[in-house]
């Protein structure tokens, strides 16, 4: 009971929130230049991130950002921890890795992909998980803990506290809370080698783009995230094959709800041809019997 | 309750009353036979510490007991307790629709015990997922939460399993009814089990299917020879020879242990019965195989049999389908009950293989042994408490309400 009350007052709270970007936004108009402002402002365009990986120094200010944004304990600030390669945990949202590639020592950043179509999204059966239409995709504690997401992430993002009586769901929120007041995400802002830009996904694609025409000796020309898994909000330009700095690049192109869609496509059929189908068998068998014990056929 | 028992009361002069029902049921709650049996003396320590254990889970968190991690997410509770649970569970929609829609009066003996069986095996293999929920007090947010993920393919399956469960509940009432000694009572229930049948094979045929179906976002995690788009339909078919084979297995069993219980008649006709049970599990096995076959012929994956991987996938569609399957087929030809059985529990030892190289060990492959998922002997000793749970709740139904036992005359039945 407490619970539900305490659900129903957040939803009240998330339609508050809801309204409060459209006035942040009408007032960003103001400050042209501002490249996130405009689409909040539209709400329309997902934001995302593009992620330059030639232009990464490795310095991990947005390793520490992150974790002091969202009270995460405070990465090791060692530079040996980049000698092995670390996985995003239910305490580390998003970290660099350094690989050694044809072209020398590449950083990489990880977190998560904010999908277009995710795949966690469409697992969660109580819409903890949900596509914000900022772009950012977020976690709410109407969770259950089930781990269907965690299954379903083609990038094997959200983290589990297994370790907790009261276990949360973690993984990057691309600062939604910042999103909804046109502000950038911390990691965004931290960067000091302007190796991450914020935008919308449209801009960012245009800008890799021009970057990769620019100067083409640089990049490979492939925009990690542009088709893989349907276009993911976080978007990477990389000056070796993305192989060589940890992503998979076997995903494919089609969103990860299409796979479980043919299933659930059938469900209404199943549902209303089947019992059709049955009661109407059910009938025939019935006739027959009666047929065959007027008949003083033998005894069933 | 009370007010349904006493209108029944009044309109047909019944003359149990309110009070003689719970004074009935308090009089059956204590044991009956024997305490100290080698089963009690074995699974009883088993529950206790199992059901120790569960606290534990609750109070400390999943990590306390179980070996499940960030790459593992589902371990045995889901890849055993429900995959298989729930595959095992599948001879009850198969029966029910061979008595209750083809009228095949051959196998209504067993289709109480099967039905019972079926109920049990989701309350709590199915009911598993509550221990496996790290939010279990949400556990209700799918029922009447404030957001709904209606499209995600667990959402279905949580509503699937909640109402199957009352359609198996339906069904298995008239034992409860009789049982208690209420006659028209019996009557109005047993007028629902057609209905109840129908929605129960429809809810059967989409959760059994949806159960593979939730790996279908785990492309690219589970290797490429059990990977296909067909999971939910080799689950399904693969439900049904199951847990036919479940119902030869407990019946062998239960033939045993309750055979006092079986008149002279429905003894004499039980191979009869286990003859055509042999049949139907030859039948869908071969359909599997055959799926399974073209499915492997059209994804091109002939370089990957010669591979770790590639034996045991051998080892699992030859050794515990091919195999099982012909043993199915000569043991009904020749009669030979002993061949059924020893398929019956390949059969079932391969399904358990099956569930389980999806759900754990073909999943996420190229992790070396030292990083896999294991399950702790914690999660083992739960699981096992309710295996005997299970079973104790099915021996205490069987010796008290008529499964194996012919209905009370006055129950009898008109077709
Ligand atoms: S990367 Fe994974 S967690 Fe992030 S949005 Fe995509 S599916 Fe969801
Ligand atoms: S673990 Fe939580 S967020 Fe993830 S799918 Fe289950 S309910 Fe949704």
């Amino acid at each position: 009971m407490g619970i539900d009350r305490r659900t129903f007052l957040k939803g009240l709270g998330t339609g508050v929130a809801a309204a409060a970007p459209a006035g942040v936004a009408a007032g960003s108009l103001l400050l042209p230049g501002k490249v996130g402002a405009k689409a909040a402002a539209e709400n329309r365009e997902f934001m995302g991130v593009l992620v330059d990986t030639t232009r990464c120094v490795g310095c991990r200010s947005c390793e520490m950002a992150c974790a002091d944004a969202h009270n995460l304990p405070m990465p090791n600030g060692d530079a040996s921890v980049l000698d092995k390669k670390r996985d995003t945990s239910e305490t580390q949202w998003t970290l660099i890795n350094r690989y050694k590639t044809e072209k020398g020592e590449v950083f990489a950043k990880k977190q998560c992909m904010h999908c277009n179509q995710p795949g966690c999204v469409a697992a969660c059966l109580v819409k903890a998980m949900e596509k914000k239409k900022e772009g950012a995709v977020t976690w709410d504690d109407n969770c259950m803990g089930c781990r269907f997401c965690m299954v379903s992430c083609p990038f094997d993002i959200p983290k589990f506290e297994y370790g907790s009586a009261v276990p949360k769901i973690q993984k990057c929120s691309l600062c939604w809370e910042k999103l909804q007041k046109g502000e950038k995400p911390t990691c965004v802002e931290a960067c000091p080698a302007e190796a991450l830009t914020f935008g919308t996904r449209r801009e960012l694609i245009e800008e890799a783009n021009r970057r990769i025409y620019r100067d083409s000796g640089k990049y490979i020309s492939h925009i990690y995230g542009e088709h893989e898994v349907g276009g993911t909000g976080y978007l990477y330009l990389s000056s070796v094959p993305f192989e060589q700095i940890g992503f998979r690049t076997d995903l494919g192109t089609i969103a990860y709800p299409e796979y479980s869609k043919g299933f659930l496509y059938s469900v209404p059929i199943v549902l209303l041809l089947w019992p059709a189908l049955l009661v109407g068998v059910s009938t025939l068998t019935k006739r027959e019997g009666e047929v065959r014990s007027k008949e003083g056929g033998e005894k069933r | 309750m009370n007010t349904v028992e006493s209108t029944a009361v009044a309109a047909t002069g019944e003359t149990k009353s309110f009070k003689d029902i719970v004074a009935f049921i308090r009089s059956e709650l204590k044991p009956k036979g024997k305490i100290f049996t080698p089963f009690n003396i074995i699974s009883a320590p088993i529950i206790l510490l199992g059901a120790f254990l569960v606290v534990y889970r609750l109070v400390k968190g999943l990590g306390a007991v179980t070996n499940l991690s960030q790459d593992f997410p589902w371990g045995i509770w889901i890849g055993f307790d429900v995959m298989v649970g729930v595959a095992f569970a599948g001879g009850a929609y198969v029966l029910t629709f061979v008595v209750y829609v083809l009228r095949s009066e051959k196998y209504h003996s067993i289709i109480r015990a099967t039905v019972l069986n079926g109920l049990l095996a989701y309350m709590f293999y199915a009911g598993a997922i509550f221990l496996d929920l790290g939010r279990w007090w949400n556990i209700t947010n799918p029922l009447f939460g404030n957001k709904f993920g209606a499209n995600s393919v667990l959402f279905l399956i949580a509503w699937h399993f909640l109402l199957y469960m009352i359609a198996e509940f339906v069904e298995f009432s008239p034992a409860i009814a009789e049982w208690l000694g209420l006659k028209n009572i019996r009557k109005f229930l047993g007028s629902l089990t057609l209905g109840a049948v129908v929605v129960g094979i429809a809810l059967s045929t989409l959760h059994q299917s949806g159960l593979g179906a939730l790996f279908m976002m785990a492309k690219g995690k589970i290797h490429p020879l059990w990977y296909t788009e067909f999971i939910p339909v080799l689950f399904f078919v693969s439900s049904i020879f199951a847990g036919l084979s479940m119902v030869i297995f407990e019946g062998s069993i239960s033939h045993r242990v309750f055979s006092d219980q079986i008149d002279h008649e429905d003894h004499a006709s039980y191979n009869g019965i286990i003859i055509g049970l042999s049949k139907g599990c030859a039948v869908a096995m071969f359909v599997y195989f055959f799926a399974q076959l073209l499915i492997f012929i059209h994804g091109w994956h002939w370089s990957l049999l010669n591979t770790p991987m590639g034996y045991w996938y051998l080892a699992e569609m030859i050794g515990l389908v091919a195999i099982p399957c012909f043993m199915f087929l000569q043991g009904a030809r020749y009669g030979n009950i002993l061949l059924i059985r020893i398929a019956a529990i390949l059969t079932l030892i391969g399904i358990i293989i099956n569930r389980l190289n999806i759900s754990i060990i073909a999943y996420k492959w190229w992790i070396p042994l030292s990083e896999r998922y294991i399950p702790s002997w914690m999660e083992i000793v739960i699981t096992l408490a309710i295996i005997f749970t299970e079973v104790w709740a099915f021996r205490w139904i069987v010796n008290r309400m008529p499964v194996f036992r012919k209905p009370p005359e006055w129950a009898k039945e008109k077709h």
